[in-house]
Protein backbone atom coordinates (compact mmCIF):
# COMPACT_ATOMS: atom_id res chain seq x y z
CA UNK A 1 0.00 0.00 0.00
CA UNK A 2 1.44 3.35 -1.06
CA UNK A 3 0.45 6.23 1.20
CA UNK A 4 -0.13 9.46 -0.71
CA UNK A 5 -0.92 12.57 1.36
CA UNK A 6 -1.95 15.85 -0.23
CA UNK A 7 -1.71 19.10 1.70
CA UNK A 8 -5.07 20.87 1.89
CA UNK A 9 -3.92 23.81 4.02
CA UNK A 10 -4.78 27.36 2.91
CA UNK A 11 -1.62 27.98 0.91
CA UNK A 12 -1.79 24.71 -1.04
CA UNK A 13 -5.54 25.08 -1.45
CA UNK A 14 -4.93 28.35 -3.27
CA UNK A 15 -2.27 26.64 -5.42
CA UNK A 16 -4.83 24.05 -6.48
CA UNK A 17 -4.87 21.15 -4.02
CA UNK A 18 -8.50 20.43 -4.90
CA UNK A 19 -7.58 19.92 -8.56
CA UNK A 20 -4.63 17.74 -7.52
CA UNK A 21 -6.82 15.61 -5.27
CA UNK A 22 -9.59 15.25 -7.84
CA UNK A 23 -7.19 14.33 -10.62
CA UNK A 24 -5.34 11.83 -8.45
CA UNK A 25 -8.65 10.26 -7.45
CA UNK A 26 -9.61 10.03 -11.10
CA UNK A 27 -6.27 8.52 -12.14
CA UNK A 28 -6.28 6.03 -9.29
CA UNK A 29 -9.75 4.83 -10.24
CA UNK A 30 -8.95 4.77 -13.96
CA UNK A 31 -5.85 2.67 -13.40
CA UNK A 32 -7.64 0.48 -10.90
CA UNK A 33 -5.15 1.26 -8.15
CA UNK A 34 -7.71 1.82 -5.39
CA UNK A 35 -6.42 -1.24 -3.53
CA UNK A 36 -2.77 -0.23 -3.65
CA UNK A 37 -2.88 3.56 -3.12
CA UNK A 38 -4.17 5.15 0.07
CA UNK A 39 -4.95 8.80 -0.73
CA UNK A 40 -5.32 11.17 2.21
CA UNK A 41 -5.25 14.84 3.12
CA UNK A 42 -3.60 16.87 5.85
CA UNK A 43 -3.58 20.50 6.90
CA UNK A 44 -0.20 22.06 6.15
CA UNK A 45 3.16 20.37 5.77
CA UNK A 46 5.06 23.51 6.74
CA UNK A 47 6.40 24.06 3.21
CA UNK A 48 4.06 26.81 2.06
CA UNK A 49 6.87 28.53 0.14
CA UNK A 50 7.27 25.69 -2.40
CA UNK A 51 6.22 26.22 -6.00
CA UNK A 52 3.39 23.70 -6.08
CA UNK A 53 1.03 21.73 -3.90
CA UNK A 54 2.78 19.73 -1.18
CA UNK A 55 2.37 15.97 -1.61
CA UNK A 56 4.12 13.13 0.18
CA UNK A 57 4.42 9.59 -1.15
CA UNK A 58 5.37 7.18 1.63
CA UNK A 59 6.93 10.15 3.40
CA UNK A 60 8.96 11.46 0.41
CA UNK A 61 8.15 15.09 -0.39
CA UNK A 62 7.07 16.45 -3.80
CA UNK A 63 5.74 19.84 -4.92
CA UNK A 64 3.10 19.12 -7.57
CA UNK A 65 1.45 21.66 -9.84
CA UNK A 66 -2.16 20.96 -10.90
CA UNK A 67 -1.12 20.81 -14.56
CA UNK A 68 1.59 18.22 -13.95
CA UNK A 69 -0.42 15.72 -11.91
CA UNK A 70 -0.44 13.15 -14.73
CA UNK A 71 3.38 13.14 -14.98
CA UNK A 72 3.68 12.96 -11.21
CA UNK A 73 1.22 10.07 -11.10
CA UNK A 74 3.08 8.09 -13.76
CA UNK A 75 6.63 8.94 -12.66
CA UNK A 76 6.21 8.59 -8.92
CA UNK A 77 3.06 6.80 -7.82
CA UNK A 78 2.79 4.15 -10.54
CA UNK A 79 6.51 3.33 -10.21
CA UNK A 80 6.20 3.06 -6.47
CA UNK A 81 3.24 0.68 -6.76
CA UNK A 82 5.21 -1.57 -9.13
CA UNK B 1 2.16 54.56 26.23
CA UNK B 2 -0.21 53.52 23.49
CA UNK B 3 -3.28 53.55 25.70
CA UNK B 4 -5.55 55.30 23.25
CA UNK B 5 -4.51 53.05 20.42
CA UNK B 6 -5.05 49.96 22.59
CA UNK B 7 -8.45 51.10 23.66
CA UNK B 8 -9.68 51.51 20.13
CA UNK B 9 -9.61 47.77 19.76
CA UNK B 10 -12.42 47.31 22.28
CA UNK B 11 -16.03 48.38 22.62
CA UNK B 12 -15.89 49.27 26.31
CA UNK B 13 -13.46 50.06 29.10
CA UNK B 14 -14.59 46.90 30.86
CA UNK B 15 -13.26 44.82 27.97
CA UNK B 16 -10.08 46.87 27.94
CA UNK B 17 -9.52 46.24 31.64
CA UNK B 18 -10.17 42.55 31.21
CA UNK B 19 -7.71 42.52 28.32
CA UNK B 20 -5.00 44.11 30.45
CA UNK B 21 -5.42 41.44 33.11
CA UNK B 22 -5.27 38.65 30.53
CA UNK B 23 -2.22 40.24 28.92
CA UNK B 24 -0.31 40.46 32.21
CA UNK B 25 -1.20 36.89 33.16
CA UNK B 26 -0.18 35.64 29.70
CA UNK B 27 3.05 37.62 29.85
CA UNK B 28 3.92 36.05 33.18
CA UNK B 29 3.21 32.59 31.80
CA UNK B 30 5.28 33.18 28.68
CA UNK B 31 8.20 34.50 30.75
CA UNK B 32 7.90 31.68 33.29
CA UNK B 33 7.56 34.15 36.16
CA UNK B 34 3.80 34.27 36.69
CA UNK B 35 3.85 32.82 40.18
CA UNK B 36 6.56 35.20 41.42
CA UNK B 37 4.82 38.24 39.94
CA UNK B 38 1.20 37.32 40.42
CA UNK B 39 0.67 39.50 43.49
CA UNK B 40 2.15 42.48 41.64
CA UNK B 41 -0.35 42.37 38.76
CA UNK B 42 -3.04 44.46 40.53
CA UNK B 43 -0.49 47.18 41.23
CA UNK B 44 0.86 47.03 37.67
CA UNK B 45 -2.64 47.65 36.32
CA UNK B 46 -3.72 50.15 39.00
CA UNK B 47 -0.43 52.01 39.61
CA UNK B 48 -1.44 55.36 41.10
CA UNK B 49 -3.12 56.47 44.32
CA UNK B 50 -6.14 58.05 42.67
CA UNK B 51 -9.06 55.71 42.07
CA UNK B 52 -10.56 55.85 38.57
CA UNK B 53 -13.24 53.18 38.81
CA UNK B 54 -14.19 52.44 42.43
CA UNK B 55 -14.12 54.04 45.87
CA UNK B 56 -10.38 53.54 46.37
CA UNK B 57 -7.39 51.96 44.66
CA UNK B 58 -7.38 49.16 47.23
CA UNK B 59 -10.79 47.97 46.17
CA UNK B 60 -9.78 48.37 42.54
CA UNK B 61 -6.73 46.20 43.15
CA UNK B 62 -8.72 43.64 45.12
CA UNK B 63 -11.05 43.29 42.14
CA UNK B 64 -8.09 42.96 39.77
CA UNK B 65 -6.80 40.14 41.97
CA UNK B 66 -10.14 38.38 41.44
CA UNK B 67 -9.89 38.99 37.69
CA UNK B 68 -6.43 37.43 37.73
CA UNK B 69 -7.92 34.27 39.25
CA UNK B 70 -10.47 34.07 36.44
CA UNK B 71 -7.79 34.74 33.85
CA UNK B 72 -5.97 31.72 35.29
CA UNK B 73 -8.97 29.45 34.90
CA UNK B 74 -11.20 30.54 37.78
CA UNK B 75 -12.93 28.27 40.25
CA UNK B 76 -12.34 24.76 38.93
CA UNK B 77 -15.01 23.37 41.24
CA UNK B 78 -17.65 25.46 39.46
CA UNK B 79 -18.59 23.69 36.23
CA UNK B 80 -19.91 26.90 34.66
CA UNK B 81 -17.48 28.91 32.51
CA UNK B 82 -19.26 32.14 33.47
CA UNK B 83 -18.60 33.45 36.98
CA UNK B 84 -19.61 36.42 39.10
CA UNK B 85 -16.91 38.43 40.85
CA UNK B 86 -18.92 39.25 43.95
CA UNK B 87 -16.87 42.21 45.11
CA UNK B 88 -17.01 43.74 41.62
CA UNK B 89 -20.81 43.58 41.55
CA UNK B 90 -22.14 47.05 42.30
CA UNK B 91 -25.40 45.67 43.73
CA UNK B 92 -27.43 47.63 41.18
CA UNK B 93 -31.00 48.56 42.13
CA UNK B 94 -33.55 45.90 41.33
CA UNK B 95 -36.79 47.79 41.81
CA UNK B 96 -38.34 46.95 38.45
CA UNK B 97 -40.69 49.54 36.92
CA UNK B 98 -40.71 52.84 38.79
CA UNK B 99 -42.30 56.22 38.24
CA UNK B 100 -39.67 58.96 38.10
CA UNK B 101 -40.10 62.63 38.88
CA UNK B 102 -40.66 63.22 35.17
CA UNK B 103 -44.30 62.29 35.87
CA UNK B 104 -46.27 65.51 35.40
CA UNK B 105 -49.52 64.35 36.87
CA UNK B 106 -51.34 64.57 33.56
CA UNK B 107 -55.04 64.05 32.98
CA UNK B 108 -54.90 61.27 30.44
CA UNK B 109 -53.64 58.55 32.80
CA UNK B 110 -52.72 56.27 29.94
CA UNK B 111 -50.61 54.27 32.38
CA UNK B 112 -53.65 53.50 34.50
CA UNK B 113 -55.77 52.50 31.50
CA UNK B 114 -53.20 50.13 30.07
CA UNK B 115 -52.40 48.39 33.37
CA UNK B 116 -54.34 45.15 33.50
CA UNK B 117 -53.47 44.55 37.13
CA UNK B 118 -54.77 47.86 38.46
CA UNK B 119 -51.34 48.46 39.96
CA UNK B 120 -51.31 52.18 39.25
CA UNK B 121 -52.80 54.75 41.57
CA UNK B 122 -52.44 58.54 41.88
CA UNK B 123 -51.60 60.83 44.76
CA UNK B 124 -53.19 64.23 45.48
CA UNK B 125 -50.92 65.83 42.86
CA UNK B 126 -52.15 63.31 40.25
CA UNK B 127 -48.69 61.74 40.14
CA UNK B 128 -48.64 58.01 39.39
CA UNK B 129 -47.47 55.31 41.80
CA UNK B 130 -46.96 51.61 41.13
CA UNK B 131 -48.13 49.06 43.69
CA UNK B 132 -45.27 46.56 43.72
CA UNK B 133 -47.53 43.87 45.14
CA UNK B 134 -49.74 43.99 42.05
CA UNK B 135 -47.21 44.88 39.31
CA UNK B 136 -46.05 42.01 37.09
CA UNK B 137 -43.37 44.07 35.32
CA UNK B 138 -45.07 43.89 31.93
CA UNK B 139 -43.80 47.36 31.03
CA UNK B 140 -46.94 48.53 29.24
CA UNK B 141 -47.20 51.68 31.39
CA UNK B 142 -43.66 52.68 30.45
CA UNK B 143 -44.50 52.25 26.78
CA UNK B 144 -47.56 54.49 26.82
CA UNK B 145 -46.33 57.33 29.07
CA UNK B 146 -45.98 60.43 26.85
CA UNK B 147 -43.23 61.78 29.12
CA UNK B 148 -41.22 58.52 29.33
CA UNK B 149 -41.61 59.01 33.06
CA UNK B 150 -41.75 55.30 33.89
CA UNK B 151 -38.47 53.41 33.72
CA UNK B 152 -37.33 49.90 34.38
CA UNK B 153 -34.80 49.56 37.16
CA UNK B 154 -33.89 46.03 36.20
CA UNK B 155 -30.27 45.16 36.52
CA UNK B 156 -28.39 45.09 33.21
CA UNK B 157 -27.30 41.51 33.89
CA UNK B 158 -30.83 40.30 34.59
CA UNK B 159 -32.09 42.24 31.63
CA UNK B 160 -29.53 40.68 29.31
CA UNK B 161 -30.17 37.17 30.60
CA UNK B 162 -33.04 35.94 28.46
CA UNK B 163 -33.00 32.50 30.09
CA UNK B 164 -33.59 34.11 33.51
CA UNK B 165 -30.59 32.46 35.12
CA UNK B 166 -29.53 35.52 37.10
CA UNK B 167 -30.93 36.38 40.50
CA UNK B 168 -29.66 38.10 43.62
CA UNK B 169 -27.85 36.65 46.62
CA UNK B 170 -28.73 37.72 50.18
CA UNK B 171 -25.81 40.12 49.91
CA UNK B 172 -27.47 41.61 46.79
CA UNK B 173 -24.71 40.47 44.43
CA UNK B 174 -25.68 38.77 41.18
CA UNK B 175 -25.88 35.00 41.26
CA UNK B 176 -26.04 32.56 38.32
CA UNK B 177 -28.23 29.47 38.32
CA UNK B 178 -26.08 26.89 36.54
CA UNK B 179 -29.13 24.76 35.80
CA UNK B 180 -30.52 27.53 33.61
CA UNK B 181 -27.36 29.27 32.36
CA UNK B 182 -26.40 28.45 28.76
CA UNK B 183 -23.02 30.26 28.95
CA UNK B 184 -23.93 32.60 26.09
CA UNK B 185 -22.04 35.46 27.74
CA UNK B 186 -24.74 38.10 27.26
CA UNK B 187 -24.34 39.18 30.91
CA UNK B 188 -20.56 39.27 30.53
CA UNK B 189 -20.89 41.80 27.75
CA UNK B 190 -23.71 43.77 29.36
CA UNK B 191 -22.54 44.18 32.98
CA UNK B 192 -21.30 47.79 33.14
CA UNK B 193 -19.03 46.96 36.08
CA UNK B 194 -17.39 43.94 34.52
CA UNK B 195 -18.54 41.81 37.43
CA UNK B 196 -19.44 38.78 35.35
CA UNK B 197 -16.57 37.22 33.46
CA UNK B 198 -15.89 34.13 31.40
CA UNK B 199 -13.10 31.94 32.71
CA UNK B 200 -10.00 31.90 30.58
CA UNK B 201 -8.12 28.84 29.38
CA UNK B 202 -5.32 30.93 27.93
CA UNK B 203 -2.80 29.48 30.39
CA UNK B 204 -3.69 25.96 29.23
CA UNK B 205 -3.00 27.05 25.65
CA UNK B 206 0.35 28.61 26.57
CA UNK B 207 1.28 25.47 28.46
CA UNK B 208 0.35 23.29 25.47
CA UNK B 209 2.34 25.60 23.24
CA UNK B 210 5.47 25.24 25.38
CA UNK B 211 5.18 21.47 25.57
CA UNK B 212 4.80 21.22 21.81
CA UNK B 213 8.48 22.27 21.64
CA UNK B 214 8.04 24.31 18.47
CA UNK B 215 5.57 21.85 17.00
CA UNK B 216 7.98 18.91 17.28
CA UNK B 217 6.36 16.96 20.13
CA UNK B 218 2.98 17.53 18.48
CA UNK B 219 1.57 20.16 16.15
CA UNK B 220 -0.55 23.04 17.38
CA UNK B 221 -3.54 23.83 15.17
CA UNK B 222 -5.65 26.95 15.51
CA UNK B 223 -9.22 26.66 14.25
CA UNK B 224 -10.60 30.17 13.76
CA UNK B 225 -14.25 31.15 13.61
CA UNK B 226 -15.39 33.00 10.49
CA UNK B 227 -16.47 35.99 12.58
CA UNK B 228 -12.75 36.81 12.75
CA UNK B 229 -13.35 38.71 9.50
CA UNK B 230 -15.14 41.41 11.49
CA UNK B 231 -12.47 41.59 14.19
CA UNK B 232 -8.94 43.03 14.46
CA UNK B 233 -10.07 45.74 12.07
CA UNK B 234 -6.90 47.74 12.71
CA UNK B 235 -4.97 45.14 10.70
CA UNK B 236 -5.49 42.88 7.68
CA UNK B 237 -6.94 39.41 8.19
CA UNK B 238 -3.81 37.93 6.61
CA UNK B 239 -1.71 39.68 9.25
CA UNK B 240 -3.84 38.15 12.00
CA UNK B 241 -3.17 34.72 10.49
CA UNK B 242 0.58 35.35 10.39
CA UNK B 243 0.33 36.63 13.98
CA UNK B 244 -1.35 33.42 15.15
CA UNK B 245 1.48 31.42 13.59
CA UNK B 246 4.03 33.72 15.23
CA UNK B 247 2.53 32.77 18.58
CA UNK B 248 3.63 29.23 17.84
CA UNK B 249 0.72 27.62 16.01
CA UNK B 250 1.78 25.28 13.23
CA UNK B 251 -1.21 26.04 11.06
CA UNK B 252 -4.48 27.96 11.01
CA UNK B 253 -7.64 26.31 9.66
CA UNK B 254 -11.06 27.81 9.07
CA UNK B 255 -13.88 26.55 11.27
CA UNK B 256 -15.97 27.56 8.26
CA UNK B 257 -14.79 24.42 6.46
CA UNK B 258 -16.36 22.49 9.33
CA UNK B 259 -19.47 24.59 8.66
CA UNK B 260 -19.45 23.46 5.03
CA UNK B 261 -19.25 19.85 6.21
CA UNK B 262 -22.06 20.40 8.71
CA UNK B 263 -24.33 22.11 6.15
CA UNK B 264 -23.82 19.19 3.78
CA UNK B 265 -24.70 16.55 6.36
CA UNK B 266 -27.35 18.57 8.14
CA UNK B 267 -29.33 19.05 4.94
CA UNK B 268 -29.37 15.29 4.33
CA UNK B 269 -30.42 14.73 7.95
CA UNK B 270 -33.19 17.30 7.54
CA UNK B 271 -34.67 15.48 4.54
CA UNK B 272 -34.45 12.17 6.36
CA UNK B 273 -36.09 13.39 9.58
CA UNK B 274 -38.43 16.06 8.22
CA UNK B 275 -37.71 18.51 11.03
CA UNK B 276 -34.46 19.70 12.57
CA UNK B 277 -32.91 22.36 14.77
CA UNK B 278 -29.36 23.51 14.03
CA UNK B 279 -26.39 22.16 15.96
CA UNK B 280 -23.72 24.84 15.63
CA UNK B 281 -24.56 27.27 18.44
CA UNK B 282 -23.74 25.51 21.73
CA UNK B 283 -25.82 27.96 23.76
CA UNK B 284 -28.89 27.31 21.58
CA UNK B 285 -28.39 23.55 21.85
CA UNK B 286 -27.99 23.86 25.62
CA UNK B 287 -31.12 26.03 25.77
CA UNK B 288 -33.22 23.35 24.06
CA UNK B 289 -31.86 20.65 26.37
CA UNK B 290 -32.58 22.73 29.48
CA UNK B 291 -35.85 24.46 28.61
CA UNK B 292 -37.42 22.30 25.90
CA UNK B 293 -36.20 18.78 26.70
CA UNK B 294 -39.07 17.26 24.69
CA UNK B 295 -37.64 18.85 21.56
CA UNK B 296 -34.07 17.70 22.13
CA UNK B 297 -34.60 14.69 19.84
CA UNK B 298 -34.90 17.17 16.97
CA UNK B 299 -31.45 18.68 17.51
CA UNK B 300 -29.23 17.84 14.56
CA UNK B 301 -26.95 14.92 15.43
CA UNK B 302 -24.01 16.60 13.76
CA UNK B 303 -21.18 17.93 15.84
CA UNK B 304 -20.73 21.70 15.60
CA UNK B 305 -18.51 23.09 12.81
CA UNK B 306 -15.72 23.62 15.37
CA UNK B 307 -15.79 20.00 16.50
CA UNK B 308 -16.33 18.63 12.98
CA UNK B 309 -13.23 20.24 11.49
CA UNK B 310 -11.19 19.48 14.62
CA UNK B 311 -12.17 15.80 14.33
CA UNK B 312 -10.88 15.79 10.76
CA UNK B 313 -7.61 17.42 11.83
CA UNK B 314 -7.11 14.92 14.65
CA UNK B 315 -7.79 12.01 12.31
CA UNK B 316 -5.42 13.17 9.58
CA UNK B 317 -2.68 15.11 11.30
CA UNK B 318 -2.01 13.54 14.70
CA UNK B 319 -0.18 13.94 16.99
CA UNK B 320 -1.63 17.39 17.37
CA UNK B 321 -3.54 19.77 19.65
CA UNK B 322 -6.45 21.84 18.37
CA UNK B 323 -7.36 25.22 19.86
CA UNK B 324 -10.52 27.02 18.80
CA UNK B 325 -10.33 30.81 18.57
CA UNK B 326 -13.70 32.53 18.34
CA UNK B 327 -16.22 35.06 19.59
CA UNK B 328 -17.97 32.66 21.91
CA UNK B 329 -18.04 31.98 25.64
CA UNK B 330 -20.39 29.01 25.20
CA UNK B 331 -17.73 27.21 23.13
CA UNK B 332 -15.73 27.08 26.37
CA UNK B 333 -18.58 25.00 27.75
CA UNK B 334 -19.07 22.96 24.57
CA UNK B 335 -15.48 21.74 24.27
CA UNK B 336 -15.67 20.15 27.71
CA UNK B 337 -18.55 17.89 26.68
CA UNK B 338 -17.50 14.25 26.33
CA UNK B 339 -18.45 14.10 22.63
CA UNK B 340 -16.26 17.12 21.78
CA UNK B 341 -13.37 16.80 24.26
CA UNK B 342 -11.39 14.30 22.15
CA UNK B 343 -11.17 16.80 19.29
CA UNK B 344 -10.85 20.23 20.86
CA UNK B 345 -8.08 20.78 23.40
CA UNK B 346 -8.92 24.34 24.39
CA UNK B 347 -10.94 27.42 23.49
CA UNK B 348 -10.00 31.09 23.63
CA UNK B 349 -11.86 34.21 22.50
CA UNK B 350 -10.74 37.02 20.19
CA UNK B 351 -10.36 39.13 23.32
CA UNK B 352 -7.92 36.58 24.70
CA UNK B 353 -6.11 36.31 21.37
CA UNK B 354 -5.48 40.06 21.46
CA UNK B 355 -4.03 39.71 24.96
CA UNK B 356 -1.89 36.79 23.77
CA UNK B 357 -0.53 38.83 20.84
CA UNK B 358 0.45 41.72 23.06
CA UNK B 359 1.89 39.54 25.82
CA UNK B 360 4.09 37.83 23.24
CA UNK B 361 5.09 41.17 21.71
CA UNK B 362 3.50 40.30 18.36
CA UNK B 363 2.44 43.52 16.62
CA UNK B 364 0.27 42.16 13.83
CA UNK B 365 0.24 45.47 11.93
CA UNK B 366 3.92 44.94 11.07
CA UNK B 367 3.56 41.39 9.75
CA UNK B 368 3.22 40.14 6.17
CA UNK B 369 -0.18 38.88 5.11
CA UNK B 370 -0.60 35.13 5.42
CA UNK B 371 -3.35 33.23 3.67
CA UNK B 372 -6.51 31.63 5.03
CA UNK B 373 -8.63 29.83 2.49
CA UNK B 374 -10.25 26.48 3.22
CA UNK B 375 -13.99 27.04 3.16
CA UNK B 376 -16.68 28.19 0.75
CA UNK B 377 -18.78 31.34 0.87
CA UNK B 378 -21.52 29.37 2.59
CA UNK B 379 -19.31 28.03 5.37
CA UNK B 380 -18.02 31.51 6.06
CA UNK B 381 -21.40 33.20 6.39
CA UNK B 382 -22.26 30.90 9.33
CA UNK B 383 -20.80 33.77 11.36
CA UNK B 384 -23.90 35.87 10.95
CA UNK B 385 -27.60 35.25 11.39
CA UNK B 386 -29.16 33.67 8.31
CA UNK B 387 -25.94 31.98 7.23
CA UNK B 388 -26.87 28.44 8.26
CA UNK B 389 -30.28 28.84 6.65
CA UNK B 390 -28.65 29.83 3.34
CA UNK B 391 -25.99 27.12 3.58
CA UNK B 392 -28.45 24.31 4.30
CA UNK B 393 -30.62 25.51 1.38
CA UNK B 394 -27.57 25.50 -0.86
CA UNK B 395 -26.49 22.03 0.33
CA UNK B 396 -29.98 20.68 -0.43
CA UNK B 397 -29.65 22.05 -3.96
CA UNK B 398 -26.13 20.74 -4.48
CA UNK B 399 -27.21 17.25 -3.44
CA UNK B 400 -30.36 17.41 -5.54
CA UNK B 401 -32.47 17.02 -2.44
CA UNK B 402 -34.52 20.16 -3.00
CA UNK B 403 -36.75 18.58 -5.64
CA UNK B 404 -38.91 16.48 -3.35
CA UNK B 405 -38.38 18.40 -0.15
CA UNK B 406 -40.04 21.70 0.62
CA UNK B 407 -37.41 23.57 2.64
CA UNK B 408 -39.10 26.02 4.99
CA UNK B 409 -36.56 27.44 7.45
CA UNK B 410 -36.98 29.98 10.23
CA UNK B 411 -33.98 32.08 11.21
CA UNK B 412 -33.75 33.01 14.90
CA UNK B 413 -31.07 35.21 16.41
CA UNK B 414 -31.17 36.02 20.10
CA UNK B 415 -32.68 33.70 22.69
CA UNK B 416 -36.05 35.47 22.61
CA UNK B 417 -36.52 34.69 18.92
CA UNK B 418 -35.34 31.12 19.52
CA UNK B 419 -37.80 30.75 22.37
CA UNK B 420 -40.72 31.94 20.22
CA UNK B 421 -39.96 29.35 17.52
CA UNK B 422 -39.39 26.55 20.03
CA UNK B 423 -42.61 27.38 21.89
CA UNK B 424 -44.56 27.23 18.65
CA UNK B 425 -42.94 23.92 17.81
CA UNK B 426 -43.78 22.47 21.20
CA UNK B 427 -47.42 23.53 20.70
CA UNK B 428 -47.43 22.02 17.22
CA UNK B 429 -48.10 25.32 15.44
CA UNK B 430 -44.71 26.05 13.86
CA UNK B 431 -45.10 26.00 10.06
CA UNK B 432 -41.35 25.65 9.47
CA UNK B 433 -39.27 22.49 9.21
CA UNK B 434 -35.85 23.89 10.12
CA UNK B 435 -34.89 26.20 12.98
CA UNK B 436 -31.62 28.07 12.70
CA UNK B 437 -30.92 29.04 16.29
CA UNK B 438 -28.25 31.48 17.43
CA UNK B 439 -28.19 32.63 21.05
CA UNK B 440 -26.54 35.94 20.22
CA UNK B 441 -28.38 38.73 18.43
CA UNK B 442 -27.01 38.97 14.85
CA UNK B 443 -25.36 35.56 15.29
CA UNK B 444 -21.72 34.88 16.20
CA UNK B 445 -20.63 38.40 15.24
CA UNK B 446 -22.62 39.49 18.31
CA UNK B 447 -20.70 37.09 20.56
CA UNK B 448 -19.46 38.17 23.98
CA UNK B 449 -15.85 37.34 23.12
CA UNK B 450 -15.72 39.72 20.16
CA UNK B 451 -13.46 42.74 20.51
CA UNK B 452 -15.98 44.94 18.72
CA UNK B 453 -19.66 44.66 17.92
CA UNK B 454 -20.13 47.12 15.08
CA UNK B 455 -22.81 47.86 12.53
CA UNK B 456 -20.47 46.88 9.71
CA UNK B 457 -19.60 43.45 11.05
CA UNK B 458 -22.20 41.62 8.96
CA UNK B 459 -20.93 43.32 5.81
CA UNK B 460 -17.36 42.35 6.72
CA UNK B 461 -18.39 38.71 7.05
CA UNK B 462 -20.23 38.78 3.71
CA UNK B 463 -17.22 40.33 1.97
CA UNK B 464 -14.96 37.69 3.50
CA UNK B 465 -17.44 35.04 2.34
CA UNK B 466 -17.31 36.26 -1.23
CA UNK B 467 -13.50 36.20 -1.17
CA UNK B 468 -13.47 32.41 -0.68
CA UNK B 469 -11.91 30.63 -3.62
CA UNK B 470 -14.46 27.82 -3.52
CA UNK B 471 -17.93 28.95 -4.50
CA UNK B 472 -19.87 25.81 -3.63
CA UNK B 473 -20.07 23.64 -0.53
CA UNK B 474 -19.38 20.47 -2.54
CA UNK B 475 -16.18 21.93 -3.95
CA UNK B 476 -14.96 23.07 -0.54
CA UNK B 477 -15.48 19.67 1.05
CA UNK B 478 -14.43 17.52 -1.91
CA UNK B 479 -10.86 17.36 -0.61
CA UNK B 480 -12.14 15.98 2.67
CA UNK B 481 -13.87 12.93 1.28
CA UNK B 482 -10.49 11.30 1.52
CA UNK B 483 -10.72 11.12 5.26
CA UNK B 484 -11.02 7.75 6.93
CA UNK B 485 -14.34 8.84 8.43
CA UNK B 486 -16.02 9.09 5.07
CA UNK B 487 -14.83 5.70 3.99
CA UNK B 488 -17.04 4.12 6.62
CA UNK B 489 -20.24 2.74 5.14
CA UNK B 490 -22.55 4.61 7.54
CA UNK B 491 -21.37 8.02 6.47
CA UNK B 492 -23.12 10.32 4.03
CA UNK B 493 -22.62 9.61 0.35
CA UNK B 494 -19.60 11.24 -1.25
CA UNK B 495 -20.00 13.80 -3.96
CA UNK B 496 -20.40 12.47 -7.47
CA UNK B 497 -17.34 12.46 -9.69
Amino acid sequence: MVKVTVCIGSSCHLKGSRQVVEELQYLINKNDLGESVDLGGTFCMGRCGENGVSVTVDGDYYAVKPESVLDFFNDVIVKKVK
Amino acid sequence: MTTNKDQRKFDTKVQYLQYKVLREVARGALNDNLLENITDIPKTIIPGNVPTMRCCVYKERAIIAERVKLAMGGDRSNPNVIEVIEIACDDCPTGGYEVTNACRGCLAHRCEDVCRRNAISFDHQQKAHIDKNLCVECGQCAKVCPYSAIVSRRRPCENSCKVKAISMTDGKAACIDNNKCISCGACVYQCPFGAIIDKSFLLDVIDMMKKSKNNTAYKMYAVVAPSIASQFTYAKLGQVITGIKKLGFFSVVEAALGADMVAYKESAELVEKGFLTSSCCPAFVDYIRKQFPDLSSHISHNLSPMATIAKYIKETSSPCRVVFIGPCTAKKMEFQKPEVRPYIDSVITFEELQAFFDAAGVDITTLHEGVLDNASYFGRIFARSGGITDAVGQALKEQGLDKDFDYNPVTCDGIEACRTALLKKSKGVLPNNFIEGMACVNGCIGGAGCLTHGEKNKTEVDIYGRQAMEKSISDAISVLHLSSDDKKPDSSPAKNG
